[in-house]
């Protein structure tokens, strides 16, 4: 346990402006615009937004800026600031089949109704260091091509449910829980987890989801698709008596599927994890999709002996705002604690050393 | 007008300038308000969040996905209407404007004005740029072809 301590204030001053300093780097050189980070940092400002639990890319690229880029520190500022904001209420549930959509991929069809469309992606670059970012060289264009005629984009999931091949969507009409009012207990549903996982640090499910992968709650899966793009929010407006939409956010929506298994009478079919992201960022709508498979071991029957299927301990570890306050703290005063560890080590010691005396003039 | 076309029409248009960028919405809201009755703020413009869901695979069970932030607000005119405005992020003479716009649209004189300098211009705005979108992404359409493996 640490310590209340007095005194200080004038080295913590001289820290923090110390910190100012340092965050703002050489004078000679611009200082970074809100714009430039939400428009060249924008995947950074995805990752606040998305564990922070808070979409609003301003501020996030605030909180980037304010913490040096240090993404957890972004993330701790804006989950601080989301606390003081009242709660106005609940959107409807956004229709993700009514994307607008940015990037949609499938590993499981080549060809889908609707098409594949990569959008802007890493996949199949070279991962080499381009000299151009080192120069602010003129950047084409992006080419267009009319769109097609409103196809849609049924979601690859329906096709496969069409066959009675897949678990199709479970149904409830029970108000989701929600962990940032209420205590979590265990064991905890499905939508509570999504919640936690949503939220979740991406490192941390990344690893689990590579876990599950490799064999600790394997679960074979296969990337039904993944769409990535914009989605209305929809909120109930009890002053008008309707529902409007009051803006778009863009989400990342990932579909796993999984190991077949037979067991609810309806014939063996594929099982299914769900991830769900504010922004772009497949690899955590992915890695979420696994990890919610991996938690859904009780649901098929399946021993929970990994650590990617513990839901105690993937949805208490998850949470990187929790985990760097408790292991940062440790940095903090614990003078009282360690002196009276100190205390009791001397005295084992002295009484250690005491038995062995009194044991060799017995000899 | 019948009220179920009325209220459609309100709430079209109270999207539709949500959905405007400020910076546009303040360029043309300015000159009609040099004009048009003032309002009164009742209440806000005042920032909260709201609760983002999804659906367990997409068409499931609700879950709490994050929340957003958005402001509110909501105005009186002279003679008694009301304006309400609710729009994503933070900017609370947004959400001002678009209730002042939202209590003028309820003069039957305002309407047209309103639903012509403002209405349909933000929802071109908001076709230029999803049209824009689609067609960025339509370039990048891929087929995938299956190349048979030599073992037969």
């Amino acid at each position: 346990m640490y310590v209340a301590v007095k005194g200080g204030e004038a080295a913590i001053e001289q820290a923090h402006r110390l910190l100012a300093d340092r965050r703002r780097g050489d004078r000679a050189v611009p200082a970074l615009s809100l714009e430039q980070i939400a428009g060249q940092l924008s995947l950074a400002v995805d990752r606040v937004m998305a564990e922070g639990s808070l979409y609003d890319p301003d501020l996030a690229a605030m909180a980037v800026r304010q913490s040096r880029g240090d993404l957890i520190e972004a993330i701790f500022l804006l989950r601080a600031y989301r606390t003081t904001l009242p709660r106005f209420g609940y959107s409807r549930p956004i229709d993700t089949s009514r994307m607008q959509i940015e990037r949609r991929v499938s590993a499981t069809y080549k060809d889908i109704p609707g098409g594949q469309l990569l959008g802007p992606t890493f996949d199949y670059t070279h991962r080499l260091i381009d000299p151009a970012m080192a120069t602010d060289e003129e950047v084409a264009a992006p080419q267009r091509q009319p769109r097609r005629e409103r196809e849609s984009c049924p979601r690859v999931m329906d096709i496969l449910n069409d066959e009675g091949l897949i678990e199709p969507d479970g149904q409830s009409d029970s108000e989701p829980a929600d962990l940032t009012r209420d205590p979590t207990d265990y064991p905890a549903a499905r939508d509570l987890r999504l919640q936690a996982l949503a939220r979740g640090d991406e490192g941390f499910l990344l690893s689990l989801g590579y876990s599950t992968q490799r064999g600790y709650g394997r679960t074979h899966p296969f990337v039904g698709e993944i769409r990535v793009g914009l989605v209305e929010v929809e909120v109930e407006m009890p002053e008008l008596g309707f529902a409007i939409s009051i803006g778009r956010i863009r989400i990342t929506e990932c579909q796993m599927v999984s190991q077949f298994k037979n067991t609810d009478g309806e014939g063996p079919r594929f099982t299914r994890g769900y991830g769900l992201v504010f922004g772009q960022s497949e690899r955590k709508a992915m890695a979420m999709s696994l990890v919610d498979r991996a938690l859904r071991a009780d649901e098929f029957g399946e021993q929970r002996m990994a650590p990617a299927q513990d839901e105690e301990f993937v949805l208490e570890h998850c949470d990187n705002v929790q985990a760097t306050g408790f292991v940062e703290h440790l940095k903090l005063p614990h003078y009282v604690d360690f002196q009276a560890e100190l205390d009791l080590l001397r005295l084992l010691r002295r009484e250690d050393a005491e038995r062995a005396e009194s044991q060799e003039a017995a000899e | 007008m019948n009220t179920e076309q009325q209220t459609a029409d309100r709430r079209r248009a109270l999207e539709a300038m949500a959905a405007m960028p400020a910076a546009r919405l303040a360029e043309r809201y300015a000159r009609l308000a040099e004009v048009a009755p003032a309002s009164l703020p009742v209440r806000g413009p005042e920032i909260g969040a709201v609760m983002v869901r999804g659906r367990a695979g997409g068409g499931g069970a609700a879950f709490n996905l994050g929340e957003a932030s958005v402001t509110r607000a909501t105005v009186k005119l002279a003679g008694g209407e009301i304006g309400h405005a609710v729009v994503l992020g933070r900017d609370g003479e947004k959400a001002r404007m678009v209730a002042h716009l939202d209590a003028l649209r309820q003069l039957p004189e305002w309407v047209q004005r309103i639903d012509d300098e403002i209405v349909i211009p933000a929802r071109q705005l908001q076709n230029d740029a999803e049209c824009r979108l689609a067609e960025e992404t339509e370039a990048t359409r891929v087929n995938f072809f299956t190349l048979v493996r030599g073992e037969d």
